[in-house]
Parts: C-alpha cells; sequence; structure tokens
C-alpha cells in the first residue's frame, strides 16, 4: 500500500474506533442499568450497621445474568475499540515511516490509548473494576470526538528538531504516564462522587437507586487511583527527566522554564503532593481525591492550552 | 520523624520564669520544627508550583524581550505594575528564590535527622515482637508436632531464604526485610536537595551567548563578541573557555512538502590562534567541548550587494544578514548601511529591503513561496543622506532610523526588485547590485557547570522513587507455646507491611509456604495442621 491509502485507513480507522468506543459506552450503560437489582438496599444498609459505614463488598450484590452479559459485550467493544485505535496509530506510522506522535493530534490519540489500555489492564485483573467502564469509556469517546475535530493533522514527516531517538524515549513516556494519570483522576472523581454517596448512606439517608449506588466502593476507587498514580508517577519523572535531556541537546539548556517545561513541573509536583497526602493524616480521602483531580486538570491544561493558546519551544509540534 | 507530626509543644514546660535567651531559642526551635516539617515542605513546594504559574501565563524576559516589550505598549498602565512584582523574570525574582530557599532548607532541616536514624536503624536488630500478635493485622496460629526450638529453627531457615534479616529471642523470633524502601526515600530526597544545588550553581557560574555568523565568518568566545549574552553573578569574563568557531558552510534541507529536514553547519573549532578541527553541528547534535556547548539555534540569508560611485570607486560583495519574519517560506528583512561610502556625512547610502529566496512577483510586490533559495530576489528601498549612526543612540542593525527619515535627513532615491546579476541605477549615476547570497546561523554558546550534577541527580532521584514506591518494608514476628490440646507446638505467626500492594495474600502464602516446610520435617504431617486465621 502506499503513504496515502495507508493515512487513508488511519483516518478510517479513527472513525471505526469512535464508533466502536460508543458502542461499548452503550453497552456500559446497559450493563448498570440492568446490573443490579434496586431491591436489595435494605439488607445492605443492615449490614453495614453500628457505627461502621456501609461499605458494600466490590462486587456488589449479586449481578442478575442480562447485567452480566451486557459487561462482556461491552468489554468485547471495548478490546476491539482498542485494536482499532492501535491501527489509527500503526498505520499513521507506516504511512509517514516515523513514530506516530509527531504532532498534537497524534499525541493526543496516543494518549487517550493508554487510557484504555491501561483501564483494560485494571478491569481484567480486578473484574469488580469493570463497572468503570462507562466512566473512562464516555471521556474517552469525548475527547477523541475533539480531538478528531480540532486537532486532526494530515500524516507528513516531522520537522527537523523532532528527528531525534528522544523523541521515542521522551514522548512515549510522557503518553503513557498521562494515559496512566488519565484513569487515576477518573477514578478520584468517581471516589469522589461515591464516597460522598456513602457517607449519606452512613448518616442514614434513603440509598438512591442511581448510577452512583452501582459504582465500586469508595474505598475501591481510591484504592485504583492510588495505585495507577503510584504507577504514573515515576513514568512521569522519566518523562520529565528525558525531556530535559533532550532539550539541553535541542535547545541549548536542560531547563529554561518554557511553559510546557513549567507546566510539567507543576504536575509533577501537584502528583507527588498527591502522594503525600494519600499518607498524611487530615488529608487521606476526600481531600487527597481532590489533588489527584487538580493534577488531571493540569495534565489537560498542559496539552491544550499550552500547546494552542501560548507559544513555547513545544508549539512546533502543531496543531 | 514522622510523615504526621503531631502538634508539638515548643520546648518542655519552662521553669518559673526563663531566661530572654531560653526564650528566644525555644522560640527559633518551634520554628525550626514547623519549617522542617514534611506538611511545610508540601505547602512550599504546592508554593513553587504556583509560583510557577504566572511565569508561564506572562511573558518573561528570560524567554522573549521582545513579547515583554509588545506587553507593554499592549497594557501601558498595568505592565509596569506588574513589572514591580517582578512578573516578567518570575524564575528570577526574589519571591521565587524565597520559597526555593525556603523548600530547600525545609528539605535538608527534614532529610538529615531521618538518614542518621536510618542508619542506627540498619544497624539495629528488629525490634521485639509485641505482646499481643493477633492482634496485627495479619496474623494466625499453625500446629505443628515439632518442638518449639526446632519449630522457630524451621521459620528462620524460611525467613532467611526470603531475606529477611532475623533475630532470635527467647521462644520468639523478629524478622525484618525492605530497608531499601526507606533507603530510597532517603535517596530521593537527597537527590531532591543535590539537584537545587545543582541547578544554582549552574546559575552561578553558567553563561549563554548568541551570535549570528555568515558562512565564512567565526567568533571568539568572549562578551564583546555576542550580539546577546547572559552570565550567573560569579562568572569572570577571564574564565571563559578559550574557543573561537568558524562557519565554512551552512545547509538546510527540506522534504517535498517543505518540511524542514534537517539544518547541519560545517564549523571549525580551536583555542584561539589555533587552526581548528572540522566537526558538523546540527539540530539535536550541538559541539561539546571543554563543558561548553555549541548551537545552531536558528538560520537565515545573507543578501549580498555590489555598489560603484560613477567615478568607479566600488564596495563588491558586501552581505548582510536579513533575519527571517516566516518561517515557512524564510521571507527576510534587513538593512544595509554604508556609512563611509559617500564622500560626506550627509552622503551615507543605505538601503532596507526585503529578500526571498525563492521570489514571486505579482502586483510589482515581491513575496517568498518556497524556504529554498532556488530564484533569489530582493525588493529593496534605497537612501541616501544622513544615518544617524554616530548620534549616540543605538540603532537596530535590521533596520534604518525612521526618525533621520522622517526628519527628512534620509531621503529615498531609488526603489527596485532585483534578481541576482541584476542592478538600478541612482539618480546620482551610482549602481547597486544584487549579486547573490550567502547562509547564516545563529550560533548559541552555553556553559553550565551544574548540568551534569543535575543529571546525576535527577537519576538518583527516580532510582530512589522506584525503591521507595516498588518495594515494601515487611516485619515478621513468630511465637511458640505449647499446644495445649496436645503435645506439639503451637506457633504464632504475625506480619506488618508498610508499602504497596496487598499484605493479606501475601501473607497467606507465607503462612502456606511456613506449614509446608514444618510438615517436611515431621515425619507424618497431621492433616489439621493448616493456618488457623484469626
Ligand atoms: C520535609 C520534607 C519531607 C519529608 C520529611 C518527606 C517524607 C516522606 C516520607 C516519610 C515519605 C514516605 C511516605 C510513606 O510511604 O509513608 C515520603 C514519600 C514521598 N516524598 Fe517526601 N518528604 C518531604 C519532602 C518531599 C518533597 C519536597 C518532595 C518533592 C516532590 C517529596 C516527594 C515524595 C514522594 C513522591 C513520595 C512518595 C509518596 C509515597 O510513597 O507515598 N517529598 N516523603
Amino acid at each position: 500500500m502506499n503513504p496515502d491509502s495507508l493515512a487513508a485507513l488511519s483516518d478510517s480507522l479513527f472513525s471505526i474506533t469512535v464508533a466502536l468506543y460508543s458502542l461499548a459506552v452503550v453497552a456500559f450503560c446497559a450493563q448498570l442499568a440492568f446490573g443490579r437489582r434496586p431491591a436489595r438496599t435494605p439488607e445492605l444498609v443492615a449490614a453495614g450497621g453500628g457505627s461502621a459505614p456501609a461499605e458494600p463488598a466490590p462486587e456488589g450484590p449479586a449481578e442478575d445474568r442480562r447485567g452480566r452479559r451486557w459487561g462482556v459485550v461491552a468489554m468485547g467493544l471495548t478490546v476491539l475499540g482498542v485494536l482499532a485505535h492501535g491501527g489509527v496509530l500503526v498505520f499513521r506510522g507506516l504511512a509517514t515511516d516515523r513514530l506516530p506522535w509527531g504532532n498534537m493530534y497524534e499525541f493526543a490519540t496516543a494518549t487517550v490509548l493508554v487510557a484504555v489500555v491501561a483501564y483494560i489492564v485494571f478491569a481484567l485483573r480486578a473484574p469488580a473494576l469493570r463497572h468503570l467502564g462507562l466512566f473512562v469509556l464516555a471521556p474517552v469517546v469525548l475527547a477523541l470526538v475533539l480531538i478528531g475535530l480540532f486537532l486532526y493533522a494530515q500524516a507528513g514527516p516531522l520537522v527537523a528538531a523532532l528527528r531525534s531517538y528522544w523523541l521515542a524515549i521522551h514522548v512515549s513516556t510522557a503518553i503513557i504516564g498521562f494515559g496512566i494519570f488519565f484513569v487515576s483522576g477518573i477514578a478520584s472523581v468517581m471516589y469522589l462522587v461515591r464516597s460522598r454517596y456513602e457517607a449519606r448512606l452512613a448518616d442514614g439517608g434513603a440509598p438512591e437507586s442511581g448510577i452512583v449506588s452501582r459504582l465500586p466502593a469508595a474505598a475501591a476507587l481510591d484504592r485504583v487511583a492510588h495505585r495507577t498514580a503510584v504507577f504514573g508517577f515515576p513514568i512521569w519523572t522519566f518523562a520529565v527527566i528525558a525531556g530535559a535531556i533532550w532539550a539541553e541537546a535541542a535547545w541549548g539548556r536542560f531547563w529554561g522554564w518554557d511553559p510546557k517545561e513549567t507546566w510539567a513541573f507543576i504536575a509533577w509536583v501537584v502528583y507527588a503532593a498527591y502522594l503525600h497526602a494519600r499518607t498524611t493524616a487530615g488529608w487521606r480521602g476526600r481531600p487527597a481525591a481532590w489533588v489527584n483531580v487538580v493534577g488531571l486538570v493540569v495534565m489537560i491544561f498542559n496539552l491544550l492550552f499550552v500547546n494552542m493558546v501560548s507559544t513555547g519551544l513545544h508549539s512546533y509540534a502543531g496543531v | 520523624m514522622s510523615v504526621e507530626s503531631p502538634p508539638r509543644a515548643a520546648a518542655p514546660p519552662p521553669p518559673a520564669r526563663p531566661s530572654a535567651g531560653r526564650r528566644v531559642a525555644g522560640r527559633l526551635l518551634h520554628w525550626w520544627r514547623r519549617l522542617t516539617a514534611m506538611r511545610t515542605a508540601i505547602v512550599l513546594l504546592f508554593l513553587l508550583a504556583l509560583a510557577a504559574v504566572p511565569g508561564s501565563l506572562l511573558p518573561q524576559r528570560s524567554l522573549s524581550q521582545n513579547k515583554v516589550n509588545a506587553y507593554f505598549t499592549d497594557h501601558p498602565s498595568l505592565a509596569p505594575v506588574l513589572d514591580r512584582f517582578y512578573l516578567f523574570d518570575v524564575f528570577s525574582s526574589p519571591w521565587f528564590a524565597a520559597v526555593y530557599l525556603l523548600l530547600f532548607i525545609s528539605l535538608i532541616g527534614c532529610v538529615l535527622p531521618r538518614a542518621l536514624e536510618h542508619f542506627r536503624a540498619l544497624r539495629a536488630a528488629p525490634p521485639a515482637a509485641p505482646r499481643h500478635l493477633l492482634r496485627l493485622p495479619d496474623s494466625g496460629d499453625l500446629v505443628t508436632p515439632l518442638p518449639g526450638p526446632q519449630a522457630l529453627d524451621v521459620v528462620e531457615e524460611e525467613l532467611r531464604v526470603r531475606r529477611f534479616r532475623v533475630v532470635r529471642r527467647e521462644g520468639e523470633l523478629s524478622a525484618e526485610k525492605g530497608y531499601l524502601k526507606e533507603t530510597g526515600n532517603l535517596l530521593f530526597h537527597l537527590s531532591l536537595v543535590a539537584l537545587l544545588l545543582g541547578l544554582a550553581g549552574g546559575k552561578l557560574w553558567g553563561y549563554e551567548g548568541s551570535i549570528l555568523v555568515t558562512e565564512g565568518q567565526g567568533f571568539c568566545n568572549s562578551f564583546q563578541q555576542y550580539d546577546t549574552y547572559s552570565s550567573g553573578p560569579l562568572v569572570q569574563s577571564g574564565d571563559l573557555t578559550p574557543l573561537c568557531v568558524d562557519l565554512e558552510d551552512f545547509r538546510a534541507q527540506y522534504e517535498e512538502n517543505l518540511t524542514a529536514a534537517s539544518f547541519t553547519a560545517d564549523i571549525r573549532y580551536g583555542a584561539p590562534g589555533e587552526d581548528g578541527r572540522p566537526t558538523t553541528i546540527g539540530v539535536n547534535g550541538p559541539l561539546r567541548v571543554d563543558g561548553a556547548r555549541v548551537y545552531t539555534t536558528g538560520h537565515g540569508y545573507s543578501p549580498t550587494f555590489s555598489v560603484t560611485r560613477p567615478d568607479g570607486t566600488a564596495i563588491s560583495d558586501v552581505s548582510v544578514p536579513f533575519l527571517p519574519t516566516d518561517q515557512s517560506t524564510m521571507a527576510s528583512e534587513g538593512a544595509l548601511k554604508l556609512p563611509d561610502f559617500g564622500a560626506a556625512s550627509d552622503d551615507q547610502l543605505a538601503l532596507e529591503g526585503f529578500f526571498a529566496p525563492t521570489g514571486l512577483v505579482q502586483n510589482n510586490i515581491l513575496t517568498s513561496v518556497d524556504p529554498r533559495p532556488l530564484a533569489p530576489q530582493v525588493a529593496i528601498v534605497i537612501y541616501q543622506g544622513y544615518l544617524g549612526l554616530d548620534s549616540g543612540i543605538p540603532q537596530s542593525v535590521y533596520s534604518l532610523d525612521a526618525s533621520q527619515i522622517d526628519r527628512g535627513r534620509l531621503t529615498r532615491v531609488a526603489a527596485a526588485n532585483l534578481k541576482v546579476g541584476e542592478s538600478t541605477t541612482l539618480p546620482d549615476g551610482t549602481t547597486v547590485a544584487f549579486t547573490g547570497y550567502r547562509e547564516f546561523a545563529s550560533l548559541q554558546l552555553s556553559h553550565d557547570p551544574g548540568q551534569v550534577w543535575v543529571l546525576v541527580s535527577a537519576i538518583s532521584l527516580l532510582a530512589g522513587l522506584l525503591g521507595m514506591l516498588l518495594l515494601r518494608r515487611e516485619r515478621v514476628f513468630a511465637r511458640v507455646a505449647a499446644d495445649p490440646g496436645g503435645g506439639g507446638t503451637v506457633l504464632t505467626l504475625a506480619s506488618l507491611t508498610r508499602g504497596s500492594g496487598e499484605s493479606a495474600p501475601r501473607f497467606a502464602a507465607l503462612t502456606d509456604d511456613l506449614d509446608d516446610a514444618l510438615a517436611a520435617r515431621v515425619p507424618a504431617p497431621h492433616p489439621e495442621d493448616r493456618p488457623r486465621e484469626s
């Protein structure tokens, strides 16, 4: 196949990916809708009784068969989506004969892929967390649609400054770190929602039959958020160090407070603070989760604002 | 020092009337403890991040003086106020330095005592087993027919294989592993201190100079020669690396769609007076020599002109760099000033113009359509009169002084679009010819004595981080007692884990392994020898 048709194939796969993920979102919704019988709540509160807050087991009460089937369909669609998503990047890479993260469209697409893969790995290892699917995949679909609309760039060669093996090292690790932080941030948002619900239950509030009651337990969400952040932090640290090494060779200094560098540093500090907060009394739980959410906002700000609005040395990656 | 330090009393309850010196010392100690608490470090870290925000949102002098100037023009009343608070020099401002220094002191104050404590712990034996082992989160009993000491032997052996440090005491055993986790933690925090030191050193003793060099020319490393330079407060001009660089050839290569593919400069470098060694530098590939690094940070074209007066005096092939205004087409602008060419000070000659490496003229307007020099053209306006160069007011070398033109001291005498080889004749008979072009490179020489130090610190920071996050610290305790129900022994096991991962499954696996090992020592293992989880 010639480069043009490879690039066209990559573009079609992008649409297919969005379609598959959207179907997976529908299936995840169905899983949540049919997943559990709302009748179970009274025993649950009783079981939690006493002073301990009610904390349903991560699995929750027995899922009915219909719900489970929808869950399998949703995971299947997600996996198919990931294959197509990987194809978007592979064929971009083949069409241009280089690593497929030379501009913002490719970088953002790869980041979202890492996020979905990180989610799938988690869901395989802890089936209870599959219920998180809707909340990962819905932002993913939104992100991909925005990427397709606003960041799309024609397949093309790299500018001179990016022709370095540091592209493979620095940008790949930044993508992986970002993708993992994405899942971590979503888990913290879910945790914030769910823990408020659990606190209300513990105060004797009426249990809702809405989606919140079907989320994994707050403690499990908090653990996912922490573990992913622990995994992502060294990777992000490495990405920043690798960026500094590359900057020394490309721009004449290893650190110059270029906007991208500044925000990478800010994100690093916020995630370090999150890890500390998790082990500091008075900060555990909701305050720590908020710090993690701030981290995610900083990461997204760094990707969008710094590339599109301000001009720095990183801007040549292009929109 | 613990992660969470409970509010501490400033000092032990004071005697009836402490001396003033005592009280001051107590107060200082109080503030020192406050400053070195981990919570303070985190707050300072947050402040540092927050302090960096305006540095990324407002233009910074360190990045682009032009943008700062533009900001001053756009916001004439706001900008001076912001400037008063160093908001255009955030990263060299006193308040940024204050946060940075406080963080630095806080880190040292909290890490050093921890390092000492850890060093002592490394050599101390694991602590004795707590009295009520079954109250620990992971604990359980095993029953074995082996006598107590023998059962402990088996446990000790198994734990040593797992690289625990084991201490036997009367009827019990303590074991510990994972000291590396704490070592990693200390390494991380100490590396952070080292990194800050390296950064500071680089700022104090580092310097950087930029210069625009046309092919065939060169420069030597001295502040007088640079177009712009910056240097740390402790740099003495005598300390500069003795290095001269000559630019022999510059090449820019482009893909079919005109994406820049590579920029390379063939240079010669060496000590002043030396012949110099040839090498090639380019994007991502600087020259590194004796602590100095030479980069190509940009490039452009220097058109060359020949000027001939009617009486035959001539200047031929003077080249003058034109600055690119559009990197994608390399359309460039610049000026040529010839103050000494005419007979008198009001007979100076200058031209200002536009260079297109591949020119296209439409409606008599020249534009550039390609960054490669396929069909170079210039559009020039020629002036004669007084340039004002000796008036004492500094002028840009890339443009004429507009006030001289406004005042009528410099008058426009001709304008022309020229291809290579073409010329135009002025009213007084002088001809100006466009004879060709050379390429120039923007070269930058940098020296940062801290950067290797920073790199090493960063790598050890990462290693410490991995150790701290991935390793776990584990203590295992065992105690034996006679089995009240029979002739055997009850072995009580417990563990305490700090760090990543779930501890319960690991403890269950350990108990199972120990049970198997105990059973292997007994001729006929009893089927009920399963762990009884408490
Ligand atoms: C007063 C200064 C500080 C002290 C006493 C301190 C102490 C500690 C301690 C005890 C831990 C281990 C937490 C645990 O696993 O229980 C830790 C972890 C950590 N520290 Fe610090 N720290 C200080 C400052 C900093 C600073 C300025 C940073 C900068 C980013 C930092 C980054 C980290 C990170 C990323 C972790 C890993 C978090 C975790 O494993 O939970 N620390 N620190």
